[in-house]
């Protein structure tokens, strides 16, 4: 796998036997690579990764001719100093310190041009990280973190265009994506490494960051900024597709929920909109017009549920409805009491909403 | 010398002298002595002790959360427990070990090296003492009524402001840093005082041990550091949450990135806090042990101050993920990458020290070397977090949990731990046993290697920081369970360290005063000190004034001993200037801690106990300054 290539490349300094064991075992577990930050996906996340290499090679080096200085003067004992009157005078000869000032002074030196190389290339990287992804095909998306969810809304210029989601961002391949956000309560991290790096998402503030993806692919994101009890679940997919499947993704989601035909269905609509749930969610075509949970008007299209916390199957979703509380602790959503039949019919309704 | 002091007596009766010398600063007898005591061993002591208790709750609760996270999707902690005990595992070792443990060793050392016999302001150091005693038995108070703080240690607003820190959690957190705080001013104080007017004739300022230079500086940057953390978590925070103030409250013109700022301009520098006085450590260890005097000592005394000055100029680095203006991050980038700089220098100076010194191969000596190693891996990583685009990535992930770890544990706490072999024989007047020592070290160096290595590799997969549990499908499973077992060894390292000490504390070898044939003063006391430290405080001909001949080196004469007086010196030169009585022990530094604690964690239930600490607080100080008659007060 391409990752792990590029994990072995990236660390020949490991020459300290027990870490090489570590790095190994490490690797071995290493299945995935939807959330790294040395699998880069895009121009930005590459041009990143592209500067934490040339930094780890240069930086390892360095520590090598450290370790290798110090074992020097564990490892010499007296030899070449023994002429010198340690003992008496508890300092060597003149001589000696004025070489020692030479060699401590070449090595200040060297070490000032290192870090000016280091900064002009940092701060360079970060200029044309900033100028990145401004292009006239450009698209905005709207995210709002919430304890403990993303909210995110693709805006346009059309009004029926515009449409809500959640925790899932469908993004065209090739095409810049300007992510604008903010938060509704406490401050939380918008990270989704394979892309580009952090920012933060802070109430009364919004924060921009440019994304693109370069290849089809999913790649997972999660809250980096403690945000409270369950930040640990407070994860985001983004979908990067060809432009023509994001183009039919969007009309799809465009499209509110209809009445269902069938009776079973009805019936879960009706459980639905008849309990707690229409307070806090919105399933657009309906009267449920709830804001402070995510919109579910096409939850059955999405692929995890609870903020990426478990995959979207029915058996989850029955759990994550009757004991929300069980899945993630604290979260702020209410515990509905259902009978097994409405349960099994507003499940039924919540995966056909496609 | 002697001729300026107008001595009481030129015939000097050593004995005599002696005896009322141990008649003079004798601490009274049972419990109401116990806590009047203002000797500065005594009070440092309690200072070390006290925050090595704290630095096994610290590894404990460090315990937990590897055990929790050493597989996916764990159940061990609940999400509530695990983020109250990251909280305090934070809080701990920083507000609680490590600043304290520093202080520690400086009360304790700084007047010795210095060739005096106690520290400026005896009463306050103890008075500091007990306010911090207090702050961290009030912050386990806390955990063990499910009252732990649960929202980091840094605290940030909204999440830590009224609408979203439930109960009093956050208050018990922010009112511990008040005391914490004030402790380590009152340290900071009259460390300043000792080291700048009270040392040895003839200590000019570039004859001071560099532990001592250390510890001066450090104790400026608490000066500067910790009024921030009082603006930020005291006046900011806590007034938000018990008065109604707004000044994080977006909704009414508050902004929580303020609160973020001033919380790191103390931050940051906290680091260096914790990190010069151990560099003045390494100095010591480094010169005793490769038997020369340090190279380049200029070059050393300037890095640490430049260190102080940069070290305020970098507390942005914390926040390049709020969405700064990239003028101002080139300029924190900049900074940040200076202080690689000033630590290379001295690096640099250690290593020709040690190049062309003899070492003795000590149990103190392996801590050094593992220093080496392991801070100059965390330095590295530094410099990477220093640049934005990679600090963006890795911010906020076990990248970073592993690259300050790497800092503080191999820049702090094995210097602490090589320091604590090294001046063991002083402390206890017994030798540490060295092959124990060297077996602690392996033991420490191998785990600590185990368990924060992984995390590089955890934080570039993508792990983030502060999470009670993840998937099994993210593949971090196999480098957190590395990373716990590494926790197990180092369990294994802290246990053999705890009863090397307390068994040589009692069965070690005699050690002597000098065993280690060092140069500075501390190691011309008797090992353990006299309460009075020396007899005849010594004077001072070189930086190294034990390694001069025997038959130059000099004594003060003509200081009272039958009162706890000392010698006032110039600052530059340390031209003796007078005679300066310090205070008798004195119980009221307890019982004003006490009162104004009253009245400090009163005020977190109820604004209204601030003005009750205030008059508790003024009854003590009256009572701490209550004139003493002339007879009573010479006795």
């Amino acid at each position: 796998m391409k990752g792990e290539v590029s994990f072995s490349r990236g660390y020949p300094s490991l020459t300290f036997g027990a870490l090489i064991g570590a790095a190994s075992v490490l690797l071995a577990g290493c299945a995935t690579h939807h959330q790294s930050v040395v699998d880069a996906a895009g121009p930005q996340a590459g041009r990143i990764e592209g500067l934490f290499w040339f930094f780890t090679y240069l930086l390892a080096a360095i520590f090598l001719i450290v370790i290798v200085m110090l074992l020097g003067t564990l490892l010499r004992g007296h030899r070449g100093i023994e002429q010198e009157p340690l003992e008496g005078v508890h300092a060597p000869s003149t001589a000696t310190e004025r070489k020692l000032h030479r060699n401590v002074l070449a090595a200040t030196i060297v070490t000032v041009l290192i870090l000016i190389g280091l900064l002009v290339s940092s701060v360079s990287t970060g200029k044309a990280l900033s100028s990145m992804g401004a292009r006239k095909d450009g698209m905005a998306v709207e995210v709002i973190g919430n304890q403990w969810w993303w909210y995110a809304r693709y805006r346009s210029d059309i009004a029926d265009r515009t449409l809500t989601t959640a925790n899932e961002i469908h993004i065209p391949v090739g095409r810049p994506v300007m992510i604008r956000g903010t938060s509704n309560d406490v401050i939380h991290s918008f990270w989704v490494p394979n892309l580009n790096g952090k920012i933060d998402f802070i109430p009364s503030r919004v924060n921009t960051q440019w994304i693109v993806a370069d290849r089809p692919g999913r790649f997972r994101g999660q809250c980096a900024e403690f945000c409270g009890i369950q930040h640990a679940h407070m994860a985001l997919w983004v979908i990067a597709e060809p432009p023509d499947q994001f183009e039919a993704w969007m009309n799809a989601q465009l499209k509110p929920a209809t009445t269902p035909a069938d009776p079973d269905l009805l019936h879960g609509q009706q459980v639905f909109l008849n309990h707690a749930c229409v307070f806090c969610h919105t399933i657009a075509g309906t009267t449920a017009q709830g804001s402070a949970g995510p919109d579910l008007t096409h939850i059955g299209s999405r692929s995890t549920i609870a903020a990426g916390t478990l995959p979207n199957t029915k058996g989850n979703l029955g759990g994550w409805i009757v004991d929300p509380q069980n899945i993630k602790p604290g979260n702020h959503m209410a515990t509905v009491d259902l009978s097994p039949n409405d349960l099994q019919s507003l499940l039924d309704y919540l995966e056909s909403l496609k | 010398m002697s001729t300026m002091l107008e001595p009481t007596t030129r015939t000097t009766d050593v004995d005599r002298e002696r005896s009322s010398l141990e008649r003079v600063w004798a601490n009274e007898s049972g419990l109401r002595g116990w806590l009047s005591v203002t000797t500065h061993q005594a009070v440092g002591m309690r200072y070390i002790v006290t925050a090595f208790i704290f630095l096994l709750a610290g590894g404990v609760e460090a315990l937990l959360m590897r055990l929790q996270l050493a597989v996916p999707d764990n159940t061990l902690l609940s999400a509530d427990k695990y983020n109250q005990i990251f909280t305090t595992h934070g809080t701990t070792m920083m507000f609680l070990f490590a600043v304290p443990v520093m202080e520690g060793m400086g009360v304790y050392l700084v007047p010795l090296m210095l060739g005096t016999r106690n520290v400026a302001f005896p009463r306050l150091n103890a008075f500091g003492y007990w306010m911090y005693l207090i702050g961290g038995l009030f912050l386990y108070w806390g955990l063990f009524t499910n009252t732990g703080p649960d929202v980091g240690w840094f605290a940030y607003p909204p999440l830590s402001g009224p609408q979203f820190g439930i109960g009093k959690r956050v208050d018990v957190w922010a009112q511990m840093v008040t005391f914490t705080e004030i402790s380590a001013l009152c340290v900071a104080t009259e460390l300043i005082a000792t080291i700048l007017k009270m040392r040895a004739p003839n200590m000019t300022l570039n004859r001071i041990p560099l532990f001592c230079w250390g510890m001066l500086v450090q104790s400026f940057m608490v000066i500067f550091a910790m009024p921030s953390v009082m603006i930020a978590s005291t006046v900011m925070l806590l007034t938000d949450r018990t008065i109604g103030t707004h000044f994080t409250n977006p909704a009414e013109g508050g902004d929580p990135l303020l609160y973020q700022h001033v919380f790191w301009f103390f931050g940051h520098p906290e680091v260096y806090i914790i990190f010069i006085p151990a560099l003045g450590m390494i100095s010591s260890i480094v010169d005793t042990n490769t038997r020369r005097t340090i190279f380049g000592y200029p070059a050393m005394v300037l890095s640490v101050v430049a260190t102080a000055f940069i070290g305020f100029g970098l507390w942005v680095h914390h926040m390049f993920a709020t969405g700064l203006p990239q003028i101002g991050e080139a300029y924190f980038t900049a900074a940040s990458m200076m202080i690689a700089i000033t630590s290379g220098i001295q690096i640099f100076c250690w290593l020709a020290t040690m190049w062309t010194g003899r070492i003795r191969w000590t149990a103190a000596m392996h801590f050094v070397a593992g220093f080496f190693f392991i801070f100059v891996a965390g330095g590295l990583t530094g410099v990477m977090l220093a640049a934005i685009p990679l600090d963006l990535q890795v911010h906020d992930t076990f990248f970073v949990v592993a690259h300050f770890h790497y800092v503080l544990i191999g820049g702090a706490l094995f210097p602490l731990f090589g320091g604590f072999h090294h001046w063991f024989p002083k402390f206890t007047g017994r030798m540490i046993d060295e092959r124990l020592g060297k077996v602690t070290f392996w033991l420490l160096f191998i785990g600590f290697n185990l368990t924060f290595f992984p995390m590089h590799l955890l934080g570039l997969k993508g792990m983030t920081r502060r999470i009670y549990t993840y998937p099994s499908e993210m593949g971090w499973g196999p480098g957190n369970a590395l990373a716990t077992a590494g926790a197990l060894i180092i369990l294994i390292g802290g246990i053999l360290f705890i009863m090397n000490a307390l068994k040589s504390r009692k069965y070690g070898v005699e050690a002597g005063a000098n065993p280690w044939d060092s140069g500075t003063l501390e190691w011309a006391a008797d090992s353990p000190p006299r309460n009075y430290n020396f007899v005849l405080p010594p004077a001072c001909n070189s930086r190294y004034p034990l390694w001069t001949p025997l038959k130059e080196r000099i004594g003060v004469t003509g200081l009272r001993t039958d009162r706890r007086e000392v010698l006032v010196s110039s600052v530059m030169d340390a031209e003796p200037n007078h005679r300066y009585p310090l205070p008798h022990s004195s119980i009221w530094p307890f019982v004003t801690a006490i009162l104004s604690a009253v009245g400090l964690i009163g005020s977190i239930f109820s604004f209204q106990w601030y003005y009750v600490a205030c008059v508790l607080a003024t009854i003590g100080l009256l009572g701490w300054f209550w004139p003493r008659r002339k007879a009573e007060a010479e006795a």
